[in-house]
């Protein structure tokens, strides 16, 4: 993502103790993510919103240890990586090349990433998507499509090698799982009583709580996106700051003109939104800039999230808006306003550099086709095999009894404990 | 008069909200209440731990209704309520011997007629 100026070959104490603490950070925020996914459903479906965050912890850490990491980060051809990191393969504790930690906490730390990025889709398809077909989707995504995405953007593909700046996952990350939200919604198709009730968030507690610790763990998202404790990672980390406070700010005001009330999940929205557009420019613009880009952000996702709820796609929990759209504003606006006595890489063209914004240009055109197609194939081709969604009656009931045989909020009133059957007839009858 | 009460699946609440409307059926009261009607009991986990919930959560209607209305209240009730599986619920009639609009003070017919604006 970014050059380190140290010696290659050592490993650096301080940058590795700074990695070790943002992977931590970062895999917090698929629980977070469950948080924040799990307030805006409806009670009957908290625990299956969430689980389907906790699959992406399991399937993905998995998949990117066995392949992923490999495709991903191994030398490969401008498309993907190669295959000989597989089963982790040669990631030990040499130092990564570029970087002065260990290669092990680099793939930890690119293995956080994914996982919430998986986690990310499954907001498109709550409250109907069965749960099984959602640990394949998981499974194939997280290679298919994240995998791919990051090599382009980090690995050495053809958008890194083209000068696409992308600091911590516009690209793979935000771009990824929203356009593929968008066509996983689409494929799995509208919640039944979509468009005929309203269907309201079932906890905004859990949806400020859950965006709160969002922003937290992305200090170490857009932070640690830097490898080390460089200045490109801090500017990155206060920028981390800057950028969705002024999001919040923009997002209170759109929300006053429109609706004369600041809503409280519009303002959860909103924080999500601003670190999103932070994401790939984080450590390539000035904190003034950040600020600007902060504040713009806020218009197009808000724009989205209006038109959205007005059409017939049941993109239920907005991933197109917060995380599609936002990257998208992201990486455009590096090419604009990126500036190389901050970063040390690149201008944009407002600093001259028009070739920048080219740049940008492509991957904000690439990045979603890619995803949008990808994903839609790979849902076409999984419900071929499996049917992706339940009967509408098991809709009706809920996702938690159905698929997990829990509730959320069980009372126990009613509820017979079911004891191990004692043998006591057979005992009888030996004797 | 009679005062109509009606125990639906949570999930039909709104479908039948959206009957009584049609029915011109505008005065009543709602509740989330938990109960056991025969129907099937599931099964559910905790860490391990087996339990059979038998009571399922349901919404009771409340309606008072003038006898022309008792009939036409039945139809969006069932029309509203019904899936064909078990555990669609329940309507009981009861006689109801009077009602008192507090505001006014009228009573009986008068006081379950809502008032048209």
């Amino acid at each position: 993502m970014t050059p380190i100026l140290a010696a290659a070959g050592e490993i650096n104490a301080g940058d590795t103790a700074w990695m070790l603490a943002a992977t931590a950070l970062v895999l917090l925020m698929t629980p977070a993510l469950g948080l924040f996914y799990a307030g805006l459903v409806r009670e009957k479906n908290t625990l299956n919103t969430f689980m389907m965050c906790a699959a992406a912890l399991a399937v993905a850490t998995i998949t990117w240890a066995l392949v992923g990491y490999s495709l991903a980060f191994d030398e490969g051809n401008g498309f993907v990586g190669g295959l000989g990191h597989a089963f982790l393969n040669g990631v030990t504790f040499e130092p990564r090349e570029g970087t002065t930690i260990p290669h092990l906490l680099f793939f930890a730390f690119q293995a956080t990433f994914c996982i919430l990025t998986t986690a990310l889709v499954s907001g498109a398809v709550v409250e109907r998507m069965r749960f099984g077909p959602f640990l394949i989707f998981a499974a194939l995504w997280s290679v298919l499509v994240y995998a791919v995405m990051a090599h382009w953007a980090f690995g050495g593909g053809w958008l890194q090698a083209n000068g696409t700046l992308d600091f911590a996952g516009g690209i793979p990350v935000e771009m990824g799982s929203g356009f593929s939200a968008l066509a996983a919604a689409l494929v799995v198709g509208s919640r039944k009583d979509y468009g005929r009730q309203a269907l309201l968030p079932h906890n905004a507690m859990y949806v400020l709580l859950g965006a709160g610790l969002l922003w937290f763990g992305w200090f170490g998202f857009n932070g640690g996106s830097g490898f080390s404790t460089g200045n490109a990672g801090v500017l990155a980390f206060v920028n981390t700051l800057l950028t969705p406070a002024c999001t919040l700010f923009v997002w209170f005001m759109l929300d006053l003109i429109r609706g004369r009330q600041v809503t409280a999940i519009g303002a959860a929205t909103a924080m999500i939104v601003g670190c999103v557009a932070i994401t790939p420019a984080g450590g390539f613009i000035s904190p003034a800039w950040a600020m600007v880009l902060g504040a713009l952000a806020a218009l197009p996702s808000y724009a989205v999230i209006v038109w959205r709820t007005r059409t017939r796609v049941d993109e239920t929990l907005d991933v197109l808006a917060a995380h599609g759209v936002a990257g998208l504003t992201g990486i455009v606006f590096i090419g604009f306003f990126a500036q190389e006595s901050w970063n040390g890489v690149a201008d944009g063209a407002f600093f001259g550099n028009a070739a920048q914004l080219a740049d940008q240009l492509v991957a904000a055109v690439a990045a979603p086709v890619y995803a949008f197609f990808a994903t839609l194939l790979l849902l076409k081709v999984i419900g071929a095999i499996t049917p992706l969604r339940g009967p509408g009656k098991e809709e009706a009931i809920g996702m938690d009894i159905i698929h997990h045989g829990e509730e959320a909020y069980a009372t126990g009133e009613g509820a017979m404990l079911i004891l191990p059957e004692e043998p006591v007839e057979e005992e009888l009858a030996v004797r | 008069m009679k005062l109509v009460i009606a125990i639906v699946r949570p999930d039909k609440g709104n479908d039948v909200l959206e009957a009584l409307y049609r029915a011109e059926v505008r005065g009543f009261s709602m509740s989330r209440v938990q109960g056991h009607g025969g129907e099937l009991e599931r099964v559910e986990t905790y860490r391990g731990t087996r339990v059979q919930m038998g009571l399922s959560d349901k919404v009771r209607f409340e309606i008072a209704v003038s006898d022309a209305f008792v009939e036409p209240t039945i139809e969006a009730l069932c029309e509203g309520a019904r899936t064909d599986e078990v555990g669609d619920g329940k309507i009981f009639v009861l006689p109801l011997e009077r009602v008192v609009r507090i505001r006014s003070g009228e009573t009986d017919d008068s006081a379950v007629t809502p008032v048209r604006s």
